[in-house]
């Protein structure tokens, strides 16, 4: 297995989970985007060592496995256009509150609205 | 034989294609979405009955032998999930054409529900993970549009936690497909039946947890359903009715399907899946109680049912696997049933806020009567199909001697019930206040979202009628997830 890759592989999952973690929304979507490229180079190494391309030539040894390309590529397919997706959600999101960072839930802020009042009276409404 | 595996899945996507070219006129995109499916249901009931005389079909996309081609399969459990969530798609279309909002609004609607059944019918019947991958990845594409259809803040808000939390497992699951082709070599389900046994029992345990984390958060189980409750209540009615019923569903078919064909008993984290499952239902119903919004409520009984259906996993018996595709069954038609009854209710009295609404029983007996009869049902109080269904699973429950497991269901019941009667005493009881205007809805609409409520609760109450034979027949199915070597052979054709 090719070492080069699988580093390749860790580093673009971490820097994808690190950028998930943030709250604005540009970096979430990157981040999504590292780690899926992250996870394919993954895929592509599953088929194990390349070797010659497929189906070309008749040295049945040194094929590579074509089902992990294939795999992979229906995979970037599916990733990019769910990113599509993500980005015109993220537009029209931006369109709503000029900016970038994820809201918090309103029931989210119903409770901890209710906590706080709860803490300083008897009766949170 | 093959066309009745394939047109379940081919079928939605031709109306779908069709469809947008008609997008012009709502009335042609109506007839063909109410056509498409009604002829898929006829498929697939035509497809249970053959798999339940002739036993497990499967068919070879292509020609390619097994384990390198695309493979169909229907099993029992995959046939009595597609016949019941494609009567709900069909039920749900035919509410949605009465609702105003959704369908009337968006030429986009009948396509992408389309898409979202072939692909829901395509996660049911495929035979190997990359394709339930793919399956997965179109009825979420599917569920992202209709979930955000209309772009309201608030849609955009909680679809984005929902597109995201997707995404993020669907990548995970993406991991999962990398670790086991590396260690196996292939993806094919019935093949990877002996080539995980082959495993040593390290890598075999983190696949399984690896994948129970995948399609945990897809269902929803414990650590994992957060975002369930924050993004489905605002989505349109029928939408939320139909993810209700169905998404979280293909999550625990996928759940059963990967523990019960590829890691056997002995590897089994089976006490993690009671441990999970017990969570699930107590934090579920616990969350339910605490909400004072009907939509919500519902909501969190979702996540709280799932564990009903993990806790029949867990227990890895005949009886348990049958109790859980029997719950299953129940669950998915209550379930669909209660969100469209909430969406009558919010149609009709403006809001679904417990604290605004009252009295709605005085303003609407037959609401109060269509609420009533599933929401018993989801409790499990007798004659109905949810008693039935938790009969089966308690009773397993007690044979394997899981006793906490049973205890805590018995108790989330009770919860169940009480959350349930706070709903009635809210909105159903009292006097009626008028509360905030509400567009007046033309009768034959409005006939059509009640008939088609009715017509599902009919369906419950036949569930519970039909409990006998229907819990033979998922006792068959449960005996070829438990011995799986009846799949492997129609797949594999040895």
């Amino acid at each position: 297995m090719n070492v080069l890759l699988v580093i390749t592989a860790g580093f673009l999952c971490a820097c994808g989970t690190y950028l998930l973690l943030g709250r604005q929304l540009s970096r979430i979507i990157i981040g999504i985007g590292l780690l899926g490229h992250g996870i394919n180079v993954l895929l592509v190494l599953s088929g194990g060592d390349g070797g010659a391309p497929a189906f070309v030539g008749g040295d049945i040894d040194r094929f590579a496995d074509p089902l992990p390309q294939a795999l992979v590529l229906t995979a970037i397919v599916i990733t990019f256009g769910v990113i599509a997706f993500l980005l015109a959600l993220a537009y029209r999101s931006w369109q709503f509150t000029e900016d970038d960072e994820v809201e918090d839930d309103v029931e989210d802020r119903r409770i901890a609205r209710a906590s706080h009042e709860h803490a300083g009276e008897e009766h949170p409404s | 034989m093959s066309l009745l595996l394939a047109v379940p899945i081919l079928l939605p996507l031709l109306g779908a294609a069709l469809s947008v070219g008609l997008g012009r006129s709502r009335q042609a995109q109506r007839v063909i979405g109410v056509a498409t499916l009604a002829v898929v249901t006829v498929t697939s009931v035509a497809l249970l009955v053959r798999v339940d005389t002739e036993g497990i079909q499967s068919v070879q996309v292509g020609g390619w032998a097994a384990p390198v081609g695309i493979t169909l399969v229907a099993d029992g459990l995959a046939a009595i999930m597609l016949v019941v969530a494609v009567l709900m798609l069909l039920a749900v279309l035919v509410y949605a054409i009465g609702q105003p909002g959704a369908e009337d609004e968006h030429v986009g609607f009948h396509p992408v529900y389309l898409i979202l059944a072939s692909g829901v019918a395509a996660a049911f019947l495929t035979g190997d993970l990359f394709n339930l991958f793919v399956a997965f990845e179109v009825t979420l594409m599917a569920s992202y549009v209709l979930i955000t259809l209309g772009g309201r803040p608030a849609q955009v808000r909680s679809g984005m936690t929902y597109v995201v939390i997707s995404l993020i497992a669907s990548l995970l699951f993406l991991l999962a497909l990398a670790f086991v082709y590396t260690a196996t070599g292939t993806l094919n389900l019935a093949d990877l039946n002996d080539k995980i046994a082959a495993l040593p029992a390290g890598v075999r345990s983190g696949l399984a947890v690896l994948l129970i984390v995948v399609f945990g958060i897809k269902s929803a189980i414990f650590p994992l359903f957060f975002w369930l409750p924050d993004s489905y209540p605002t989505a349109p009615s029928p939408v939320t009715a139909v993810f209700a019923g169905l998404l979280t569903k293909v999550g625990v078919y996928a759940l059963i399907r990967s523990q019960t064909l590829l890691f056997p008993p002995d590897t089994q984290p089976g006490d993690l899946l009671l441990v999970v499952a017990g969570l699930t239902m107590l934090v579920g119903v616990l969350g339910a109680i605490t909400q004072n919004d009907v939509k919500r409520i519902l909501s969190f009984h979702i996540v709280s049912q799932i564990g009903y259906m993990v806790m029949g996993l867990g227990l890895f018996t005949l009886v348990g696997l049958a109790g859980a595709v029997l719950y299953v069954i129940h669950h998915i038609v209550v379930k669909t049933t209660l969100f469209l009854v909430a969406g009558l209710i919010e149609l009709r009295a403006g809001t679904s806020n417990l604290a605004k609404l009252s009295g709605v029983a005085r303003l609407e007996p037959l609401l109060a009567i269509l609420f009533l009869l599933p929401a018993l049902s989801l409790a499990g109080i007798p004659p109905f199909s949810g008693f039935v269904a938790k009969l089966a699973l308690v009773d397993a429950g007690i044979g394997a001697e899981a006793y906490a497991v049973v205890a805590v269901s018995l108790v989330v019941s009770l919860l169940t019930l009480y959350s349930m009667s706070k709903i009635w005493a809210n909105a159903f009881w009292g006097a009626h206040e008028p509360g905030p205007a509400v567009p007046a809805l033309s009768t034959p609409r409005r006939a059509l979202m009640v008939w088609s409520t009715g017509g599902l609760v009919v369906l419950s109450l036949g569930i519970a009628v039909a409990s006998g034979p229907l819990y033979d027949l998922s006792e068959r199915a449960a005996a070829d997830l438990i011995d799986p070597t009846a799949y492997v052979e129609a797949v594999l054709g040895r």
